[in-house]
């Protein structure tokens, strides 16, 4: 028996939690969100990627009550929100600077939503202490917010939006103000919590590797819309358009012109080098320009011309980035360009393959990279 | 970090000995026993005596205090409700006229506001005492806790608020339990602002009170006028050292709050 | 509940700042009359549109155009002027280098040093002006001194004389004017001035061609803090001041309380706040642009 995918959005009976339906928000002649549908499901942990400016946070603000959509609907489980005021969503948020109450202990932050809710004193202080072991607070209950780090200062703005048990969790740059190594951490640690009390998580973050790592579906934003939504996968392996090809990950962009042959697509790119050839493009005529991502693990490495493969190209070393576990070789076409190659370091340093100015040939499969319309 | 040169350590002393050396002679000649005041006659400390059985000093110090301490309280209410309007409504009809109504006080010569003020009283036929020196002083310390507060207000991070109604606060509950606290150092220092400036004022409150109300500063006025005396010297020495007592515990409390907030954000870091 | 907040201090305004001074304007209008109160005409609101009509028929300039012919006039506006002017001035020399001095103070002395300067600014006023009364006095404690020291032969008349006034309101304008001075200096970088030193700057270049346009902004602003009240100044005028001194603002308390000319104080205050909207405005964009050039 196959395990059972976690994938609502495949589903044409799935019910979404949250729809987007052609919403448009302006602000005076700056249009922020433009006429964007989009439907995020129960449980899930939707990322919105993309750089700052591009409409996440607009959105995210929607969802929360702060801003109301100039045109088209907002709806939570069916129902239209947009005259929802904030204090009435069963919608919390967890704020970029995590808006710790500062004259409040932390045990008071965290009760602050449920005695807004008039709930009786004694669950609140259940709640609460099961907040706090939640995310490893209880010993810090008393203390005030500038008594904690910066992490306990995020898991507690975590633990005072979930104590509510909110339909829907919206996290704003959660991670954002903590240093590289307790950043990957936490993320861990979101996707477990996120799990374990089976909330659903919209997050904003501009950090590509953050929602690939912690999203079930990731929506990649440029100027109030949406480029594409799917899983982490295939947002990397078959970004739908260069913008997205770029975004995620490192990748080398050619453009040329298309060539459709047999059940592949080729494509002239430059004088004197051979065609690239990949999988077709649906579509594609003779002629028509097109581009081609590939990234840089996919393209290999070797002195000697590979035999069998489907694309080659010679070229010399230009420049080594040496990162330790992997290295980029930046290769100089005879034509000027730069293609990027990446190898695993499986051996010492001293031992490597490759130095400046060698002569190389570089080599991938004709499924290893995507054409793209735009 | 450069050493401090000699120009600047010369320039310090001059400096507060400008600042502060008159106010030291008048507390010392204060002490003086001769009617004289410029010359002294050794220590003494009957004019003090002569200025607690002044009935008239004692009777305008109770009436600028009246004034000060309603008119603060006013002027912090309205100053607050006005800056929470220029910092937080938004965009309104009627924000530029009240921005320049907020500001112009400020900047307006004394004796303007306080001939103006008058003719008003005079038009609307109320009768000068306590109450329009109230009116008038409440007026243009509005503005002064007005610009405080925003000023705290601005730096006020305003996802608190967001956070606030996020988690099901009203607007005005999000005010009372996480604005209000937060800004209340603010409000408070706008407080004692406004009633500083009420002690201190003579022009305005002379033009607005009416000869039920004597102020401090008018009856001060009215005897510095005829020149210095030991009587003014001990009074002078007085509302000085109230004041200073007071600004002096508030800047260390409050030098002391900042020092161990910083030490325990230091502490809660390396603890992490 | 948002317009009631708005209306509230807007009202509370327009009541008693606006309307006030629409009936200055007014009064300015209007002619001196042996009544209470003392001007005429007055608004008969029992008359209707009629007394209305008439009231207005009755308004003229004539105040303004008496505040040109008698001297003492114009003769007050310029003299306040020329006293702001200078003691301006002066109260930028005296605070510039004790503002310098404690921007390049040890840093735990720096709050200190600060609450010094502001120190004096809560206590009165009215007392601080006094204060100098005494030291200023033909007997008083300077003269005591110099004579004692043998400085001078003859005690110095200082006390009610220009001098005095200047003393007293660099005395008692230093902290607006060290405070914004102190604010710009403190943002300067010291690695600038390494920076001007290191490519050839003397200490005193360095000085010139970097900490002063830096603090400009600073000067600017103390500069017009000081200037914008001075020319309205009525304490220090009066008690420092000698019969000679003439500042507008006593000007106008004597032609309110003494002549009881209301009508002319009226038009008096009038001309002065006209006078004064040019620097205030000036004063404004100056703010506007700091505090874009600080977001």
């Amino acid at each position: 028996m196959a395990l059972d995918v976690f994938a609502p959005w495949d589903d044409p009976n799935a019910k979404p939690l949250i729809q987007f339906q052609n919403v448009t928000k302006r602000f005076g002649d700056f249009t922020a969100i433009d006429d964007l549908t989009v439907d995020i499901f129960e449980k899930e942990f939707f990322a919105l990627l993309g750089p700052s400016g591009c409409g996440k946070t607009t959105m995210m603000r929607m969802l929360a009550g702060f801003e109301t959509p100039t045109e088209g609907q907002i709806l939570l489980a069916g129902q239209d929100i947009g005259a929802v005021p904030p204090n009435k969503r069963a919608v919390n948020m967890m704020f970029q600077s995590y808006a710790l109450f500062p004259h409040l202990s932390i045990w008071e932050n965290i009760a602050f939503g449920l005695k807004r809710d008039k709930m009786p004193k004694d669950q609140i202080g259940e709640r609460v202490e099961e907040m706090l072991r939640l995310t490893r607070l209880e010993k810090f209950a008393r203390r005030k917010p500038h008594q904690i780090s910066g992490g306990q200062r995020q898991r507690v703005a975590l633990a005072r939006s979930l104590a509510k048990a909110p339909k829907l969790l919206l996290l704003d740059e959660p991670l954002g103000a903590l240093d590289k190594k307790l950043r990957q951490e936490t993320q861990f640690e979101l996707m477990d919590i996120q799990e374990t009390t089976g909330t659903t998580f919209v997050i904003v973050t501009h950090d590509q590797e953050e929602a690939m790592t912690v999203a079930s579906r990731v929506a990649v934003m440029d100027h109030g819309q949406i480029v594409q939504v799917s899983t982490p996968d295939v947002i990397y392996e078959a970004p739908n358009s260069t913008y997205v090809a770029d975004f995620i990950g490192d990748v080398n962009l050619i453009s040329g012109k298309a060539d459709p042959q047999d059940d592949k697509l080729h494509m002239h790119w430059a004088e004197g080098q051979p065609a690239v050839v990949g999988s077709p493009l649906d579509g594609a005529a003779k002629g028509q320009d097109v581009h081609y991502a590939i990234r840089p693990e996919k393209v290999s490495i070797s002195a000697e011309k590979p035999e069998n493969a489907a694309n080659t190209i010679q070229g010399e070393v230009h420049d080594i980035a040496y990162l330790g576990n992997i290295s980029t070789y930046h290769v100089k076409l005879a034509g000027g360009q730069i293609i990027k190659a990446q190898s695993a370091n499986n051996r010492r340093i001293s031992r490597r393959a490759f130095t400046w100015e060698d002569k190389v040939w570089l080599s991938w499969t004709d499924t290893a990279g995507v054409f793209l319309e735009r | 970090m450069r050493r401090m040169t000699w120009f600047n350590v010369t320039s310090l002393t001059l400096g507060f000995a400008f600042l502060y050396l008159p106010m030291l002679i008048l507390i010392i000649f204060s002490f003086n026993e001769s009617k004289l005041v410029t010359v002294w006659a050794g220590f003494s400390t009957k004019w003090y005596g002569e200025v607690l059985r002044n009935t008239a000093f004692l009777d305008a110090a109770w009436v600028t205090i009246k004034v000060a301490f309603l008119s603060s309280c006013l002027a912090t209410i309205l100053g607050t409700m006005a800056a929470i309007v220029m910092v937080r409504a938004g965009r309104f009809r009627g924000r530029t006229v009240l921005s320049g109504m907020i500001y112009a006080p400020m900047v307006m010569p004394e004796v303007i506001t306080g001939l103006s003020l008058l003719l008003l009283f005079i038009s609307l036929g109320m009768d000068r005492g306590v109450f329009t020196i109230v009116l008038a002083h409440t007026t243009f310390a509005m503005c002064y806790v007005s610009v405080v507060v925003s000023s705290r207000l601005v730096s006020f991070d305003q996802s608190l608020e967001e956070a606030a109604l996020d988690l099901g606060c009203s607007p005005v509950q999000a005010f009372r339990l996480v604005t209000l606290p937060i800004i209340a150092p603010a409000v408070i220092s706008g407080w004692l602002l406004a009633f500083t400036l009420s002690l201190d004022d003579l022009v305005i409150a002379s033009f607005t009170s009416g000869p039920s109300a004597t102020t401090l500063p008018m009856k001060i006025w009215s005897s510095v006028r005829l020149g210095v005396s030991p009587e003014i010297n001990a009074l002078s020495t007085i509302m000085i050292l109230v004041v200073a007592i007071g600004v002096i515990t508030a800047s260390l409390i409050n030098k002391r709050n900042v020092v161990r907030q910083r030490r325990e954000e230091a502490a809660a870091e390396k603890l992490a | 509940m948002r317009r009631l907040l708005i209306a509230v201090p807007f009202l509370w305004l327009l009541a008693l700042f606006i309307v006030p001074f629409a009936i200055v304007f007014k009064i300015s209008l209007s002619d001196l009359a042996v009544a209470i109160p003392p001007y005429t005409p007055t608004l008969d609101f029992a008359e209707g549109w009629a007394g209305l009509k008439a009231f207005y028929a009755e308004l003229d300039f004539e105040n303004y155009i008496w505040l040109t012919e008698d001297d003492l006039y114009w003769k007050a506006y310029l003299s306040s002027f020329k006293i702001a002017v200078i003691s301006t001035l002066l109260t930028l020399l005296v605070g510039y280098p004790i503002a310098y001095g404690i921007a390049r103070a040890p840093q735990e002395w720096r709050a200190m040093l600060f609450m010094l300067v502001i120190l004096p600014f809560w206590t009165s006023f009215l007392i601080r002006v006094y204060a100098w009364m005494g030291i200023l006095s033909q007997e008083g404690y300077l003269n005591q001194v110099l004579l004692w020291i043998g400085v001078i032969n003859e005690p110095l008349i200082i006390l009610n004389t220009n001098i005095a006034v200047y003393i007293g309101i660099v005395y008692t304008y230093l902290p607006f004017m060290i405070l914004p001075i102190y604010a710009a200096l403190e943002k300067l970088d010291i690695s600038l001035l390494e920076a001007a030193e290191d490519l050839g700057c003397s200490r005193f270049s360095a000085f010139w061609l970097v900490t002063i346009p830096l603090s400009k902004q600073g000067i600017i602003a103390g500069s017009f803090l000081v200037f914008i009240p001075t020319i309205g100044e009525f304490v220090i005028p009066s008690l420092l001041g000698g019969s000679r001194t003439l500042m507008i603002g006593k000007v106008l308390w004597e032609e309110f309380f003494s002549n009881r000319d209301w009508p002319v104080a009226s038009a008096v205050a009038v001309v002065l706040l006209l006078i004064l909207i040019i620097p205030i405005v000036l004063f404004q964009r100056n703010e506007q642009k700091q505090r874009e050039a600080d977001k």
